[in-house]
């Protein structure tokens, strides 16, 4: 029994609460009631072991409750059946070989519990009682495996529906033109919310179908864009998003203080950022120029004292693969120039 | 790279379990957000000492799977918060930035290469 302190200590603790995952998570979710076997075998505390080995063995089983009268007085488990082999003593009462100290789980509580249970101390099952103490199930480590893969299977269901849905909205809704807008509006100086519209934008843009590509384009060129509202803009601004099959249209509008130099806020590297935005991440000097490399067509128009109005376009099918293939050349390009200058040098 | 490697690299910590199988190949280093936007590829261990909450957005819009914070900056709730949420691995370096990246480097994580600087 050397390994019994290591299973021990993998019970999960508060302290490993804040790492868990999505199936961490389901075990405090789901109900031991919503996993438990509802139809178990349970036998009476006069059945002969041997009547029991014919019965375990007949219904493929590994354990079962003993009850007398609606109550639970033990559990009978494969090693009490061994050990009672191996005494050559099967014509006694289960009650001599059955383990009398029941540990009971309740219905009503979370399924961590019983897990909690299980990787302390070797159960191989836990009868389930009601708020009244009455035996309503039996739980297995195997109930908890098939019940949290059900609830996974479930949630993924569920999102593959809703991304079905939503790829082929376009395809559903007939118009002229069709199109699908999302508006935001930013607060001025709120860090903390900042990239919440960039994110959900991003998401939407996955839902409906487009490749992670457009959507990392789109995602960042939008967060660039919303954090300039939070740093710059006096009274925050409005970002609207439409979607079309074929294009994704993005306004970023606000009413101030507007741009000096437009051409110069363009430049790499040029910033008018405080050192405490500088501190907070931003002020590179690069947001801009990222936000033109990662769309297709932009504009920026802006007047001191008036406003800026910032407008990206990303188109979605063929340019897609154009600009790639732009890209594609330009770095080979280099990468040729590269290797022939370092060719010269070395004398190779 | 799998996030317990990285942590026995730098002496670190695991703050947010990583989702299963991750495994980093490339590291990015900064502290200003638009440099990591602007060069940083996908699925990169973004490295920085910027703990707030846009260092998880950064990483969410740039796709990129884990952070590592440096200089032994323990990130507020929020930050983690938000990288449970979204799926991305936390990380927490006693070291500086520079020994950080170099502890890493050592160990095997790579850079993305030269940098084309696109006037």
């Amino acid at each position: 029994m050397e390994s019994l302190p290591a299973r021990a200590e993998r019970a999960i603790t508060d302290k490993d609460a804040r790492n868990i995952g999505r199936i961490e998570e389901l075990s405090y979710e789901l109900r031991i009631s919503e996993v438990m076997t509802r139809n178990f075998l349970s036998v009476s505390p006069d059945l002969e072991m041997e009547q029991v080995l014919d019965l375990f063995r007949q219904v493929r089983i590994s354990g079962a409750p003993v009850i007398s009268e609606g109550e639970v007085v033990g559990i009978l488990s494969i090693e009490d059946l061994i050990r009672c082999l191996r005494e050559g003593n099967t014509r006694v009462p289960v009650t001599q070989y059955m383990t009398h100290q029941v540990v009971t789980v309740r219905a009503h509580d979370s399924v961590v519990e019983a897990l909690k249970l299980f990787t302390q101390r070797q159960f191989g099952r836990l009868p389930v009682v009601d708020e009244a103490g009455k035996l309503v199930g039996i739980i297995t480590k195997g109930d908890i495996t098939r019940g949290v893969l059900k609830a996974l299977e479930s949630d993924y269901q569920t999102e593959e529906v809703r991304r079905y849905r939503a790829s082929h909205l376009f395809e559903d809704i007939i118009s002229d033109r069709s199109s699908l807008m999302l508006r935001y509006v930013i607060e001025p100086g709120n860090f903390v919310e900042g990239g919440q519209a960039s994110s959900h934008i991003k998401r939407a843009l996955l839902r409906l179908g487009a490749s992670p590509q457009i959507a990392r384009r789109c995602g960042i060129a939008v967060y660039e864009a919303e954090m300039n509202l939070i740093i710059h803009a006096t009274n925050g601004g409005t970002i609207t998003t439409e979607i079309e099959p074929h294009l994704i249209n993005i306004q970023v509008v606000d009413d101030g203080p507007g741009i000096e130099d437009p051409a110069l806020a363009m430049k790499p590297g040029f910033s008018t950022a405080t050192e405490r935005i500088r501190e907070l991440g931003f002020g590179a000097g690069m947001g801009l120029p990222n936000i033109e490399r990662c769309v297709d067509e932009m504009s920026l128009e802006s007047a001191l004292g008036i406003g800026t109005s910032l407008s990206m376009k990303i188109y979605l099918q063929p340019q897609e693969s154009l600009e790639q293939w732009h890209y594609y050349f330009v770095s080979l390009g280099r990468w040729e120039k590269t290797r022939r200058a370092t060719a010269r040098t070395s004398g190779n | 790279m799998k996030p317990e490697e990285i942590v026995t690299a730098v002496d670190g910590e695991i703050l947010v379990a990583a989702p299963a199988g991750l495994d980093l190949v490339y590291g990015f280093a900064s502290d200003l957000m638009s440099d990591v936007l602007h060069l940083v590829k996908p699925k990169t261990l973004l490295i920085t000492g910027l703990v707030n909450v846009q260092s998880v957005r950064t990483a969410e819009m740039a796709d990129l799977p884990a952070i590592l914070f440096v200089r032994d900056k323990f990130p507020p709730p929020e930050t983690l918060q938000l990288a449970k949420e979204l799926g991305i691995a936390v990380m927490l370096s006693p070291y500086t930035m520079f020994e950080t990246c170099g502890k890493l480097f050592q160990a095997g994580l790579r850079g993305q290469g030269r940098v084309y600087y696109v006037p």
